[in-house]
């Protein structure tokens, strides 16, 4: 089997120790730093992605995949960096203020972190401020949300009518999702995009920064 | 005999309670609120004031345990005892708490008039012993959607309310609302009318608002249930055992923070326990493994000699289709066999997050059928058998007979519409499916529903409460009309 199989397979398996190790071998192979992240780690977490889709697998199976990966992204990120390679975007997450329900955002988290991307988690109850300002600082161009009480789902509405006011909406977009929500609503509310689910999210923000 | 139904060996019971106490005890529970700590280390907690984190020694969990009321009353808007918890009797009590409503539409917001629908229909189910805030009336503010839920069950309904704060602050409201319904703080201490819900954040941590209600219920002796909702596999051990010690660690120190501002406050030891399903990431409380929890959790609520609740008689369809009447049925009448005091949920589909009256109706039913079981099989006037033989083989069938008469109503349940028994002439003639019976029967219940007699001025007292409130939150007029006449209804 090719190395970067070999890279995929084991991720699929969720083999952090064998990610790390034929990683090492890739790289010492010489094969450039993208075509490991692209033709082995990330080809791996995808069939992961449409495997959990289609519950072939579960989420504790996605979850190994994704430390196999992140085993393997230690590796490779300093020659990305030194190839001009870019990271693949960093996600501001969070449960608005006044919420306490964690357990769906964590698992958006989880996804956009197998998916490759940087997640800064400022946790719950998170004032509008604090949203906008990490993305600022951060430069991170996503801002997630997450709500479960009809209480505290309108205080999306106060970082969506925040970022317009400082003009960072077009540069910054927010993906919300919680079970209160809808497309509707989200809309309602100055939300970029809805989420029903966390797979949907990790597409979203696939899509965003595409 | 009542039947009693255990999953629990009497040896697991103790391993349990006794690991609970443990983790009490080395692992601590993180408190986020400071004036809680302080009170916790006055009693001999050991607190980091740093982490949160409080160390609850075992003298300390069972001097709580013990000044924690064995039993307690509830009483509805007139004043009349209704629940005796913790006597061995079991009560059933809706869901609450939805974000929204299910009916032949589909899915939707509700609005204030299905609120009053609900209370009214409620009010006339003879197997549900309470009302609760079954779902949230999305035509008002959503910050007082809390307690004008609770100002439309007191306007309109007779039965108790389980209810429970979205937010910090409600309590001062809901609590002004219960006191004008008995005259007196000291008389709705005497006559509780509510109970509040209290969960701790799983995993073994208390958030600063959640001990606000607690500190504020317990202060006024307002009977609370602690619940913890652990999720087997995702927050809380994949093993059922695993899952019941965390959850009787979460629990006990609900109580030790109540017992410790108000020795005696009344509670019920709950449960809201789900399976995480690996699958789609859902939180099944329709599970057989939940309604396991659920009934072990009860099993060690009694053992520690306080009356229990669960969230059991609910569904995770969508629908109140065959899997919702499989799912309640299967938890409404395990949670009648094990003898949980305050059973939750009739109505409730979704995860808990819809409320269907359609599914209320079923479930009053299937709570008539729990109740009935519970009640056992008893010896009447049946010892010796032969003289009743001799008249059967005499008359050729019992339907006149005088025992059949004197136990008939006692000895057998009668459900319907929604249960269909009818014959198949009947059947042929009228073939309407469960739902159209449903509906059919809530229009006849609501029909029926009469507003209960309440002193003078109480009802404008309550709604003058209510509409200050709403105007500090922006509302300037209560969308549901104060009634001249409460004998007869608005549609
Ligand atoms: C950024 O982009 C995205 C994209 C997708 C996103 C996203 C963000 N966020 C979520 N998604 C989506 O992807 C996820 C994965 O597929 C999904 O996430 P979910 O979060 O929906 O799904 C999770 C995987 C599993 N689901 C959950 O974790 C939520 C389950 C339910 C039962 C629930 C739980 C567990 C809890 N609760 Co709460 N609780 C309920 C919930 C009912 C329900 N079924 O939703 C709900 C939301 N609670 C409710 C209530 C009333 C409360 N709760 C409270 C407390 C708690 C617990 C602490 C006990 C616990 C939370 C523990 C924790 N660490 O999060 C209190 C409020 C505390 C607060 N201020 O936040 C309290 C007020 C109860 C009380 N009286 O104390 C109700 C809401 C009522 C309302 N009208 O708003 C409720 C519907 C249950 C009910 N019927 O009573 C999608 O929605």
């Amino acid at each position: 089997m090719e190395l970067l199989d070999r890279i995929s397979a084991a991720l699929q398996q969720g083999n952090d120790a064998a990610v790390l190790q034929y990683t090492g071998n890739a790289i010492e192979a010489g094969i450039p730093a993208s075509d490991i992240l692209n033709r082995g780690l990330i080809a791996g977490m995808d069939v992961i992605g449409l495997k959990f889709k289609n519950q072939e697998i579960f989420l504790p199976d996605v979850l190994l995949a994704a430390r196999a990966m992140n085993a393997g992204m230690g590796e490779l990120k300093p020659l990305l960096m030194k190839a001009g390679v870019k990271a693949k975007g960093k996600v501001v997450l969070g449960t608005v203020a006044g919420d306490l329900h964690d357990i769906g955002k964590n698992l958006v988290g989880i996804m956009l972190k197998g998916a490759g991307y940087e997640v800064i988690d400022l946790g719950t109850d998170v004032p509008a401020e604090r949203f906008i300002d990490t993305a600022v600082t951060e430069d991170a161009p996503v801002i997630g949300m997450s709500a479960l009480l009809t209480t505290t789902m309108p205080s999306m509405r106060d970082v969506t009518a925040l970022l317009a006011g400082r003009g960072l909406n077009t540069r910054i977009k927010t993906v919300v999702g919680g079970a209160p929500l809808s497309a509707r609503t989200a809309a309602e509310l100055g939300a970029d995009y809805y989420a029903g689910d966390a797979a949907t999210a990790v597409d979203i923000v696939n899509t965003i920064l595409s | 005999m009542q039947p009693i139904l255990t999953f629990l060996s009497p040896e697991l019971t103790d391993r349990i309670i006794a690991e609970g106490f443990t983790l009490l005890g080395e692992t601590g529970v993180y408190i986020d609120s400071p004036g809680m700590q302080e009170r916790l280390a006055g009693l001999g907690a050991r607190v980091d004031s740093g982490s949160g984190r409080v160390r609850l020694p075992e003298t300390l969990v069972e001097r709580c345990l013990a000044s924690a009321p064995s039993s307690f009353s509830l009483y509805d808007i007139t004043g009349e005892e209704t629940h005796r918890f913790g006597t061995g009797t079991v009560y059933y009590t809706p869901g609450s708490a939805a974000l929204y409503i299910t009916d032949e539409a589909g899915r939707r917001r509700p609005s204030t008039d299905d609120y009053i629908a609900y209370v009214t229909l409620t009010d006339t189910l003879e197997n549900l012993a309470s009302q609760s805030t079954a779902f949230v009336p999305a035509d008002v503010p959503e910050t007082i959607s809390d307690s004008y839920r609770l100002f439309l069950s007191l306007l309109y309904g007779r039965k108790p309310v389980v209810t429970g704060t979205f937010s910090r602050g409600s309590l001062r409201i809901m609590k002004a609302l219960q006191t004008a319904v008995r005259g007196s703080e000291a008389q709705l201490k005497l006559q509780p009318l509510c109970i509040f819900t209290c969960c701790p954040n799983t995993p073994l941590r208390w958030t600063e608002e959640t001990i606000d209600t607690l500190v504020s219920c317990a202060g006024s002796l307002i009977p609370m249930e602690i619940i913890s909702v652990p999720m087997c596999g995702l927050i809380s051990p994949v093993t059922l055992t695993g899952t019941l010690i965390q959850h009787t660690a979460e629990n006990i120190s609900g109580i030790v923070m109540a017992q410790a501002v108000q020795p005696g406050t009344p509670l019920l030891y709950g449960c809201c326990a789900a399976v995480h399903d690996m699958r789609y990431s859902t939180t099944s409380m329709g599970s057989v493994e939940s309604m396991m929890l659920s009934c072990g959790s009860a099993e060690i609520g009694r053992k520690l000699g306080l009356p229990t609740q669960a969230y059991i008689t609910v569904s995770d369809a969508a629908l109140p289709d065959i899997q919702a009447g499989v799912e309640s049925g299967m938890g409404g009448m395990l949670a009648a066999l094990t003898g949980i005091s305050n059973i939750s949920g009739p109505g409730m589909l979704d995860y808990l997050n819809s409320f269907s009256l359609e599914k209320l109706v079923m479930d009053n039913e299937i709570c008539g059928m729990g109740l009935r079981a519970r009640a056992g099989i008893q010896p009447r006037d049946d010892f010796p058998a032969a003289p009743l033989m001799a008249e059967l083989f005499r008359e050729k069938h019992l339907l006149l007979s005088e025992h059949t008469r004197a136990f008939l109503r006692d000895e057998h349940y009668f459900p319907g519409p929604v249960i269909d028994r009818r014959d198949t002439a009947a059947r042929e003639r009228d073939p309407a499916l469960w739902s159209a019976r449903a509906r059919a029967e809530i229009e006849r219940r609501r029909a029926a529903y009469a507003a209960p007699e309440l002193p003078a001025g109480l009802r404008s007292r309550l709604y003058d409460l209510m509409s200050r409130e709403a105007a500090a939150n922006g509302l300037d007029a209560l969308p549901v009309p104060l009634q001249r006449d409460w004998r007869h209804l608005p549609d």
